[in-house]
C-alpha cells in the first residue's frame, strides 16, 4: 500500500467484517523516538487462538471467493520492513487488536497519506458502528468520537455528504493543528 | 479556526428535511468493493468521489456504502448501482473520473453506462456470466 491510512483502512473493514460496534484507533507519532504506532482495537467476533496463530499468514482468509487473506499480512510486513513490529491479540466474543509500529524515519516508511479521506470512507462503511480516533504527535493529541457526533445531531448513522464533509475539514484542521511547529 | 460540533449541527438543521428524504426507498444504492485489492486499486478516491458527486448534484435518494470481496480482484475498484428494485449494474475498473460520468448518466438521467460495466472491460467484451 502507498499509503499507512490505506492499511489503516483496510484494517478497520476487518473489524466491520467481524460485526465490531465500536473501533478504536490509536496513531501515536514521536520525533525524539523515533517512532510511528497504529493501534486497532475493536469490540468484534474475535479470532480463535488456534487461529491467531497464522493469521498474518497470507494464506489464511475466511474469504470464500479467493484462497489467500492479504490484508494482515501486508501490514505486518510493512511494519517489519521499517525496523518496527506487528502483533495481533484476539478473543473470541471480546475482540480484537492490532498494533503496527515503524521505525518514524525508515527510509521504506510509507507516508501516513491522507487520514481526512480514510476516515470519511470508514464512516461510510461504518453504518452504526463507532470510530474513536486519537492521534498523538509529539505529545499533542487530537481525538475525533462519532459518538460525540451523533449525539449532538440526534442521528444513527453519519452517512450523509453534508456530515462527511464536515468530518474531512475537522480532521484536516484538527491535525494541521497538532502537527503545526511550535 | 477549529470547526465546532455547533456548526455542523447549523449545517445539518438546514438540511434536515433532505436528509429524511434520503432514506426513501425510491433511490439508488451504490456500494464499493472494500477488501483489500479494492482499496489497493483506489477504492477509497472512488468512494470519496461518489460523496463528492452526491452532494454536488443534491441526489437525496442515493446513499453511498461499501460492500466486501466482490469476487473479482482483477477488475476492482469496482462499483454495484443497485436500483430500487434492486436490479444490479457492476462497474468495473472505476475512477474519480468515471464516477463522475456514472453519476451524470445513471444516477441522474438513468441511464448505464455500458462502456464501463462488467461485460466491456479494456473495450473488450468479457464473458458475462462471470459469478460475484
Ligand atoms: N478484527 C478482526 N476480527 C475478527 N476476525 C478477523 C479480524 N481481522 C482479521 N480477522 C480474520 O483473519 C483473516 C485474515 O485477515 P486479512 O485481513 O489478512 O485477510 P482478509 O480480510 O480475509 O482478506 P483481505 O484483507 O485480503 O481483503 C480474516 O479472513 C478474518 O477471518
Ligand atoms: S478479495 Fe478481491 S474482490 Fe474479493
Ligand atoms: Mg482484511
Amino acid at each position: 500500500m502507498k499509503e499507512l491510512s490505506l492499511h489503516i483502512l483496510d484494517v478497520t473493514q476487518n473489524s466491520i467484517r467481524a460485526n465490531a460496534k465500536l473501533v478504536n484507533l490509536t496513531i501515536f507519532e514521536s520525533i525524539a523516538k523515533n517512532e510511528f504506532t497504529i493501534t486497532i482495537e475493536d469490540d468484534g467476533c474475535g479470532i480463535s487462538a488456534e487461529k491467531l496463530q497464522y493469521v498474518t499468514d497470507p494464506f489464511v482468509t475466511t474469504r470464500t471467493t479467493r484462497k489467500v487473506g492479504l490484508g494482515l499480512s501486508l501490514f505486518k510486513a510493512a511494519a517489519e520492513t521499517c525496523g518496527g513490529y506487528f502483533e495481533i491479540s484476539s478473543e473470541l466474543g471480546v475482540g480484537t487488536k492490532v498494533v503496527a509500529s515503524f521505525m518514524r524515519d525508515h527510509i521504506d516508511r510509507v507516508p501516513l497519506g491522507n487520514m481526512p479521506d480514510t476516515v470519511v470512507t470508514m464512516v461510510m462503511s461504518f453504518e452504526e458502528t463507532d470510530l474513536i480516533y486519537e492521534h498523538n504527535y509529539n505529545n499533542r493529541s487530537f481525538v475525533f468520537n462519532t459518538r460525540e457526533i451523533k449525539e449532538t445531531l440526534e442521528v444513527t448513522s453519519l452517512n450523509e455528504p453534508d456530515i462527511l464533509q464536515w468530518i474531512r475539514e475537522f480532521i484536516r484542521d484538527g491535525l494541521e493543528e497538532i502537527m503545526e511547529e511550535e | 479556526m477549529a470547526k465546532s460540533l455547533a456548526e455542523l449541527k447549523a449545517i445539518r438543521e438546514k438540511k434536515l428535511n433532505e436528509i429524511n428524504l434520503r432514506h426513501g426507498k425510491n433511490g439508488y444504492r451504490v456500494v464499493v468493493g472494500m477488501a483489500t485489492c479494492g482499496i489497493a486499486a483506489g477504492a477509497r478516491p472512488v468512494m470519496v468521489k461518489l460523496m463528492e458527486e452526491v452532494q454536488a448534484k443534491n441526489l437525496v435518494d442515493v446513499t453511498v456504502a461499501q460492500t466486501g470481496c466482490i469476487g473479482m480482484c482483477k477488475l476492482e475498484p469496482i462499483v454495484e448501482v443497485y436500483d430500487s428494485n434492486d436490479e444490479k449494474v457492476t462497474y468495473v475498473h472505476m475512477t474519480p473520473e468515471k464516477v463522475t460520468k456514472v453519476i451524470e448518466e445513471h444516477l441522474v438521467k438513468g441511464n448505464v453506462v455500458t462502456e464501463y460495466t462488467m461485460t466491456v472491460v479494456d473495450g473488450k467484451v468479457i464473458d458475462t456470466t462471470v459469478k460475484a
